[in-house]
């Protein structure tokens, strides 16, 4: 492989970002920066649909490795995918054009200084899945704060500021704490490259601290509960694509980290913290749902319903079994899916009647169709009914769960009931009911643009949800590897006294 | 003859700032033209160090001057930004009306004792550089003596400057006294024991560097100086003493006293811990922005010492890159400052940003990159500066020292985040002038670029200073 695909994937938004800001525009012209950005983005995202269609994925190395000396004798520049991380970079790279188009309606000043913004805020997000050097996964981790910060802070609601800043902040204490850890594993291993610290292993002394460090990044971005409250805010007060982009793919690289470097680095910690995970995972999925039952804003009750959803996610991860991680994966993607989907579905709403309020909405059914049945499919979706996607991971999750821990399967299977108890209820309070509002009346079904990007979005999740097939396929053989490498499995066995 | 051969450049310098001062008096109305030719002098010095060989490792004067790899890299960081304050304040003298002849040769004067300071291997050689740069600080800071805040400053400045020289002075004499030499490297032969006293010099001559650097608790004088003095003046405080102190910490604990690491390393990491949390507090609370990045500067100062609190190679080299860093981040700060010019009238309070990105995007935008970057955000060039520092500690098993720092980063990152608010989020005001001088325009490109391309090729500058060798 001699052309540099994954460079290009991570530069070629940052190009555009460039060429957008050069190029030099009036009003009447914003028009056109919207079609360079939408261009440049489906370029990427053909880039990576033909680097998924290359990827072998039967091998368990690491695929299309670019190396670069970049801080000499210290650091390399390492970028490389497997199973895994390429289906996070084709989220990223489907989510974002959808987030472009939708510009449209939700944006009202400074189009330019937002497409800049989210074209940036791409190369970092694709930067976080394929960097294989902490140090590099650190700097792409922590840049995509400052654009998700001008996103919320520039374009967002009323209490902008105080959820911009509370955003940043949060997610800047949780990080400093994994750069100590990184700059220690490197003068532990001598190294901070992933490949190389897989095979080499981290002295299990060492490990305790280091995974809690690294926790602490991961647990405030996931978010995992007591720190998850930053997400309502930053959620409530985002703009639409702010909030698709936030809920799609931001919150999936905590879990992404969590595959990948805390069970990847440190399988002993991992395994040691099992019961703090179990437990905060819980709380999450309980105690979040019955937060969200009680939600007045739609977006709002959604961003609980995330909190929840990603409670499966580290549940799934730390069962430590092949159906957990594959499950909270899929379960990853599927949310992604699903969750971008509803922001846009709150979005459309939002611009007709300009309140997020639910009382203020019922009986949607007889005026938007066309609008009943998307956002059906997506609440289907979201509460996980089989034949979409939704099913098919906390599926997996649970049946992970319940070969480890019966107790622990048995709550989180009550998440699902509850789940499925807000998402019907929002449904039922927003679509069907009478018509009281009379501004309601006024609303108009979905426009051709908001058909396209909800249809889009309809595809996948009914699509993966009766084929799983192509998604399981690419990350089982990584999955398998990952399990094997660190014997995962084996202690899982001594820990349980077999 | 040879000796006198590798000071050309500070031989230059002094011959300068007295042709200059002839100059001046003799020739009317003068004092722009001696303003450039202060500059362009600069530029000729800065070619003549270049020219001298790198490799030079000797010691002039009986020993007590030394020119090696340190000190002629600290002379190029200490000429070049020399250069680029001289380049971005013109137009600031001019309208402030404090355009005079004086000006431009005091600062070439205090630039001279630096580069003496840098350069010194002699206590004694040392002090009289530092009063030559100090004794230039004091009128610069009260340059502008309309002013009321500005002869405050300098009347500040020289008291408490005064009082700190005393103390640095009778370190000296402590460390005289006990060591028989005033020479660095003598002393390190002359002291094979620890003795009291000599605790009680190093800490005295401590207390003296760590007041000109303004770490905590002796940073009293800087928020009132740096808010004070002209801007032309502040930029001048906070970039060009703290490198010739910086380098005089440098040579003072690593070459006499290094044998002697457990007496100043507790000392040296109080001060930092200190200026790093109290700095990052201290501003948040702040309306002027000149205020605020005097508190700014004493927090940087902390991580600088931070690095050097370590011991080791590694950690100076790291303290380097980050006065480097940070040297351009407030280049890049203070040419933003002095931007922000209404109808010859220049504003410095954080209000007076407000809106600034609906009318001036160019401008928010560096001003954006600048506060990022001193926040210490990646990719930007502030974080990599943390970052080695951070190396640097953390291989010492220094843990508490790199998670307290850290945890400073987050409370300074709110600041930085409420300027940005100001400038992004808030309502406009009325607009500034956008035209300026090329000078000025300059100094911001080119530290914005610096800034945000660092990452590209990080390796250029800390190959550079891989090779500085300490002792």
């Amino acid at each position: 492989m001699n052309f540099p695909i994954l460079s290009s994937l991570i530069l070629l938004p940052t190009i555009g970002a460039l060429f957008i800001f050069f190029v030099r525009s009036s009003n009447s012209q914003y028009q056109s920066s919207k079609y360079v950005a939408l261009f440049i983005t489906l370029a990427n995202f053909f880039l990576s649909l033909y680097l998924w269609i290359v990827f072998d994925k039967s091998i368990v190395d690491f695929q299309f490795v670019e190396e670069r000396e970049w801080i000499s004798g210290f650091v390399n520049y390492k970028v490389g995918v497997d199973g895994i991380s390429i289906l996070f970079i084709l989220l990223t790279t489907f989510i974002t054009p959808i987030c472009v188009i939708t510009v449209n309606a939700t944006i009202k000043n400074r189009l330019k200084d937002f497409l800049i913004a989210i074209l940036i805020l791409e190369t970092f997000m694709i930067g976080v899945f394929c960097s294989l050097d902490l140090v590099v996964f650190y700097l792409f981790f922590e840049a995509g704060l400052i654009p998700m910060f001008l996103i919320i802070g520039i374009w967002g609601g009323e209490r902008r500021v105080y959820s911009a800043f509370k955003f940043f902040l949060y997610t800047l204490l949780g990080s400093v704490l994994m750069l100590v850890a990184i700059i220690s594993i490197y003068w532990i291993t001598g190294t901070t490259d992933v490949i190389k610290l897989y095979e080499l292993g981290i002295d299990a002394k060492y490990q305790n601290l280091l995974w809690l460090a690294f926790f602490s990044s991961f647990a405030v971005k996931t978010p995992m509960w007591p720190v998850h409250t930053w997400l309502p805010d930053a959620h409530v007060e985002a703009p639409t694509a702010g909030s698709v982009l936030l809920a799609a793919i931001l919150l999936k690289m905590a879990g992404y980290g969590f595959i990948r470097f805390s069970l990847g680095l440190f399988p002993d910690a991992s395994l040691y913290f099992v019961p703090l995970v179990y437990t905060l995972s819980l709380i999450a999925i309980i105690y979040t749902s019955l937060v969200a039952l009680m939600q007045e804003d739609m977006k709002k009750l959604i961003a609980y319903s995330s909190v929840a959803h990603m409670g499966f996610v580290t549940l799934g991860i730390f069962t430590m079994t092949q159906q957990g991680i594959e499950g909270s994966i899929f379960q990853m993607i599927s949310h992604g899916l699903v969750s971008a989907a509803l922001f846009l579905c709150v979005g459309v709403v939002y611009d007709r009647l300009h309140t997020r309020l639910i009382n203020r909405y019922g009986g949607l059914v007889s005026i938007m169709p066309k609008y009943a049945i998307v956002f059906m499919v997506f609440t289907l979706g979201a509460l996980g009914l089989p034949g979409t996607s939704g099913f098919i991971g906390e599926f997996l999750v649970l049946m992970g769960a319940f070969k480890k821990n019966i107790l622990v399967a048995t709550i989180a299977s009550l998440g699902v009931i509850l789940g499925a108890a807000y998402m019907l209820w929002l449904y039922k309070r927003i679509i069907f009911g009478k018509l009281i509002n009379e501004d309601v009346k006024k609303m108009v079904d979905l426009k051709r643009f908001e058909i396209v990007t909800l249809w889009l979005l309809v595809l996948p999740i009914i699509f993966f949800g009766f084929y799983p097939e192509p998604l399981i396929n690419s990350i089982e053989v990584s999955v398998a590897n990952m399990i094997d490498m660190n014997d995962l499995d084996k202690i899982n066995k001594l820990a349980l006294g077999d | 003859m040879e000796n006198l051969q590798l000071i050309i450049p500070e031989l230059f310098i002094s011959i300068m700032v007295m042709f200059l001062l002839i100059f001046g008096v003799f020739k009317k109305n003068s004092s722009q033209l001696v303003y450039n030719l202060t500059t362009v002098s600069l530029v000729a010095a800065l070619a003549l160090i270049i020219n001298l060989d790198a490799q030079t490792q000797s010691s002039l004067f009986n020993n007590s001057y030394n020119i090696d790899s340190l000190a002629r890299f600290m002379k190029i960081l200490l000429i070049l930004s020399g250069i680029f304050v001289m380049l971005s304040s013109s137009k600031y003298i001019q309208i402030s009306k404090i355009s005079k002849i004086e000006y431009p040769i005091l600062i070439l004067c205090s630039i001279l004792g630096m580069m003496v300071m840098i350069s010194s291997n002699d206590l004694i050689v040392f002090y009289m550089g530092l009063e030559l740069q100090s004794l230039a600080l004091y009128v610069l800071a009260s340059f502008n003596r309309d002013n009321l805040l500005s002869t405050e400053s300098g009347l500040k400045y020289f008291v408490l400057s005064a009082l700190s020289s005393g103390l640095l002075l009778y370190g000296c004499s402590l460390i005289y006294g006990f060591s028989e030499t005033t020479n660095f490297s003598q002393i390190m032969v002359n002291t094979k024991e620890i003795e009291y006293g000599l605790t009680f010099g190093i800490v005295f001559i401590l207390v003296g560097l760590a007041f000109k650097i303004s770490a905590v608790p002796f940073h009293m004088w800087a928020p009132d100086v740096y808010q004070g003095s002209p801007t032309s003046v502040t930029v001048f405080f906070a970039l060009l003493p703290k490198i010739a102190a910086l380098t005089v910490f440098i040579r003072f604990l690593y070459i006499p006293f290094y044998e002697l690491g457990d007496q100043w390393q507790m000392i040296i990491i109080f001060l930092s811990i200190a200026s790093m949390v109290f700095g990052a507090v201290a501003a948040i609370g702040q309306k002027n922005l000149k205020r605020l990045i005097a508190y700014s500067s004493i927090s940087h100062m902390g991580y600088a010492l931070a690095g050097l609190s370590t011991g080791t190679t590694q950690g100076v080299q790291s303290s380097i890159t980050y006065i480097t860093i940070y040297l351009v981040m407030n280049l890049a700060f203070f040419s933003c400052l002095f931007m922000l010019k209404r109808n010859d009238e220049y504003y410095e309070n954080i209000d007076d940003l407000s809106g600034l990105s609906k009318n001036h995007p160019l401008l928010s935008l560096s001003l954006l990159v600048v506060l990022f970057s001193l926040a210490g955000i990646p990719p930007l060039a502030g974080f990599f500066a943390k970052f080695y520092i951070f190396v640097a500690v953390i291989n010492e098993k220094m843990y508490f020292l790199a998670i307290v720092g850290l945890l400073a980063t987050v409370i300074a990152a709110f600041y930085y985040l409420r300027i940005i608010k100001i400038i992004y989020f808030d309502p406009e005001k009325e607009k500034f002038e956008s035209k300026h001088n090329l000078g000025l325009k300059f100094t911001l490109v080119a530290s914005t670029f610096f800034i945000l391309a660092y990452f590209i090729y990080p390796s250029g500058i800390v190959d550079i200073i891989s090779q500085i060798n300490i002792n």
